[in-house]
């Protein structure tokens, strides 16, 4: 792949600075960002042209070292040392440049094919911080750049250094004199061939790094021959018989480091400001505080809600008026082509009307939704969510994080499953992937905040209908939290038994939004993905539900022996058949469960059209429903297996089969029996 | 001055690290976070329900719960 790339360049650096946002500036490609550590979990690729040249680019996992232990850092590690990149680019952030440093010389340890990214210049320079980059590069012996990716500042100097790159002098971490001594010992021994250094490697083995040790047998063709297990076991013994045990080993390495980027960053920052985080603290305070923490999230989270129904009611008349007047005309169209009525039954009737619906009904909500969430991620507010509800995570012997994943829920289960990924102890991600449906995504809200409006709210456009139709969604959203901690805590006591581990999590400075982009970007990568999901499997789930409504069989149709084999045991989670038959066939995506719900009341009922809401209640209420069907319709969407993608990207990320099953089984199990009860009492 | 386990920091304090004594693998990833001997912390955030403390560490602010924190004693500067 080398012959066609004139370089290959990894892109590393520590979580959240911006380093996604320099390869989308370098690459023109819109890989999401977002505000919260662990957002690439894994490698992207890129490529972008300069001067007829073409380059590779890798974004790696953020990091904040090379040699700790999660899996994210043992993917950046591995790519560093053994993909043989022609170029590492560490983006730092200039606000914490010590703690990136920290990467940095690591990095370069390894390889010293490096560039320096001193990324987040204009958020430094607002706090006060001056970074002398001249000096950093004179220090390192390596290009360093100023930008502002954001702005697509410095993102010309990057290209431009990649292409005319020229290491200056070589730079070396020097340890303690033992530790040197202990190399020394051993790195005349190592033959590899590969181009790694064999200080940097013979360090790692002494310090026994497993995991390393076990990547670089993978890749690398090494000879651990008698000599240099000798040669190991000798140095060991120097750096005990100098009072370095090998437990602490790793500790004064990194001290060692740490120490170094420590001097370094007291020669090139200049802090003119020492209380340079004023503003965010004060902004904190409010948002994390004993008294208004709470309360202003769940005020929040309203509020979204809040705007994203009363801005959707209207885009989503119009649009629905205006769909189904296409519908009338398609249906012309097609009788004046003489196109045989039962083609254009199949064709308008069903693939076309459940589209019709999905469209109007879930696009507004998701347009509107997506931005505000985005703008929500981009300003660094979620992580705040995380860090005021880690104790009940705690309580639950599960991780802060998995607040990350619900939000992330939110918007779609599957990406908050693949989130998951943020967790670092498999017990506590795996409570996390279990828990995620309980979150009601935005294929399911819309539905409910539908029903809500029908049973309990009322059709008037005022306030105080929208604020209570908001309350009670988020009485549906709370119940939903309170089954995740419930579920997360049972399943610590059974089957993934376990004690909470130690977490630690990094809330990041606030930054104000690009909001153009936010919305652009939500839009695009966010709700047209989304959309385009539902309307493929809308197509042919339309043109299913038309087949069972039309195909009559000894005078009935094969939707009504369907219906009518589920009813009885719907009847007893005060559901009934054609509901349950619809959530059924929404197996593929939740957004079409009330459209196909709809088309096997309508051709069963009877009715054959209808304008709105109103009309839909009507339909709805003729077919026998009451408030108790409504509210065991809300609890079921709330709590039942998860959509397909979903179920597919739990067994990606579990790589097992019976956690997929375990994550279908609880929800359903649990929304059957509270249907079921509510049934009972009400 | 006295030392005492960082969790019992209040707001606006800040505190040297004396000495870490979780185990290897939190340890590790505070060591990622530039928290070492001797490094300067200040503890800046309590969450709402007392537990986790938010603290400034090298210009980054980390949370951290209360039951590792408790393993991590520091002396009080001022």
């Amino acid at each position: 792949m080398k012959n066609e790339f004139t370089k290959i360049i990894a892109l590393a650096g520590n979580p959240n600075v911006g380093k996604s946002t320099i390869f989308n500036a370098l690459t023109g490609m819109h890989q999401h960002t977002g505000n919260w550590p662990g957002k690439t979990v894994s490698n992207a690729t890129g490529e972008y042209s300069y001067n007829g040249n073409l380059y590779k680019i890798y974004d790696l996992p953020g990091t904040y070292s090379l040699i700790s232990h999660s899996e994210e850092e043992e993917i950046a590690r591995d790519f560093i040392c053994f993909a043989n990149p022609d170029l590492t680019i560490i983006v730092c952030d200039a606000v914490c440049l010590e703690r990136n440093l920290n990467l940095a010389l690591q990095t370069i340890e390894i390889n010293d094919n490096v560039i320096i990214c001193v990324n987040l210049l204009d958020e430094a320079k607002k706090k006060k911080i001056e970074v002398n980059l001249k000096k950093l590069s004179d220090i390192l012996g390596v290009p360093v750049i100023g930008t502002c990716a954001r702005d697509n500042i410095g993102i010309n100097d990057i290209k431009y250094t990649v292409e005319n790159y020229q290491k200056e002098k070589h730079f070396g971490i020097n340890y303690d004199k033992y530790i040197e001594t202990a190399i020394d010992i051993v790195y005349p021994n190592i033959k590899v061939n590969e181009n790694i250094n064999k200080r940097w490697l013979a360090l790692r083995l002494i310090d026994n790094d497993i995991s390393f040790i076990e990547s670089l047998k993978r890749h690398v063709n090494i000879d651990f021959d008698g000599n240099l297990q000798d040669k190991i076991l000798e140095a060991r013994c120097y750096l005990e018989d100098n009072g370095i045990r090998l437990v602490d080993l790793k500790n004064y390495i990194v001290g060692n480091i740490l120490k170094k980027a420590e001097d370094i960053s007291r020669d090139v920052i200049t802090f003119h400001d020492d209380d340079y985080s004023k503003r965010d603290r004060k902004i904190d305070k409010w948002l994390t505080n004993k008294w208004t923490g709470i309360p202003l999230m769940i005020l929040l989270v309203m509020v979204i809600f809040w705007i994203t129904i009363v801005l959707a009611n209207y885009p989503s008349e119009l649009l629905y008026n205006f769909l189904f007047w296409i519908e009338d005309k398609l249906y012309n169209f097609l009788a004046f082509i003489h196109v045989p009525t039962i083609v254009s039954d199949v064709l308008v009737g069903g693939i076309y009307r459940v589209l019709a619906w999905v469209v109007s009904v879930m696009l507004p909500p998701m347009a509107i939704f997506f931005p505000l969430f985005t703008l929500l991620e981009d300003l660094g507010y979620l992580p705040r969510i995380a860090f005021n509800l880690d104790k009940c995570f705690k309580k639950c012997c599960a991780c802060g994080k998995q607040a990350l994943t619900m939000v992330m829920g939110f918007g779609c289960n599957a990406v908050g499953v693949t989130g998951a990924r943020i967790i670092d102890s498999p017990r506590e991600r795996l409570i996390a992937i279990i828990t995620n449906n309980f979150v009601p995504c935005n294929g399911r809200f819309p539905s409910i905040i539908a029903i809500i409006t029908m049973f309990f709210v009322g059709f008037s456009n005022s306030l105080s209908s929208s604020l209570l139709n908001v309350c009670i969604l988020t009485l549906v959203i709370v119940l939903g939290i309170v089954m995740t901690f419930l579920v997360s805590k049972i399943l610590s006591k059974t089957i993934l038994k376990g004690i909470p581990s130690s977490f630690t999590l990094e809330l990041p400075p606030y930054r104000k939004p690009k909001v153009g982009k936010v919305i652009i970007r939500s839009i695009f990568d966010r709700t047209l993905f989304v959309l385009g999901r539902a309307i493929s499997v809308a197509a042919p789930a339309g043109l299913i539900i038309w087949l069972l409504a039309n195909i009559n069989i000894n005078g009935s149709t094969l939707l009504s022996y369907c219906a009518n084999f589920l009813d009885p045991f719907a009847r007893l989670i005060g559901l009934d058949g054609v509901i349950l038959m619809a959530f059924i066939l929404g197996f593929p995506a939740n957004e079409i469960v009330v459209p196909i719900m709809i088309m096997g009341y309508m051709a069963t009922g009877g009715l054959t059209e209808f304008d709105n809401l109103l009309e839909l209640k009507t339909l709805l209420v003729d077919n026998g429903w009451t408030y108790i069907t409504a509210i065991c319709f809300m609890i079921f969407s709330l709590m039942h297996f998860p959509c397909s993608t979903t179920c597919l990207t739990i067994k990606k990320e579990t790589g097992s089969w019976k956690w997929t099953i375990v994550s279908i089984l609880i929800p359903t199990l649990i929304g059957i029996g509270l249907c079921f009860i509510v049934n009972f009492i009400l | 001055m006295k030392n005492l386990s960082l969790d019992l920091l209040k707001i606006g304090q800040k505190a040297k690290v004396v000495e870490i004594s979780s185990d290897e693998n939190i340890k590790r990833r505070l060591l990622d976070m530039g928290l070492v001997e001797n490094s300067i912390v200040e503890c800046v955030l309590i969450s709402p329900f007392q537990d986790p403390h938010a603290y400034d560490i090298k210009g980054a602010t980390i949370a951290i719960r209360n039951d590792d924190a408790e393993k991590i004693l520091v002396r009080c500067l001022e």
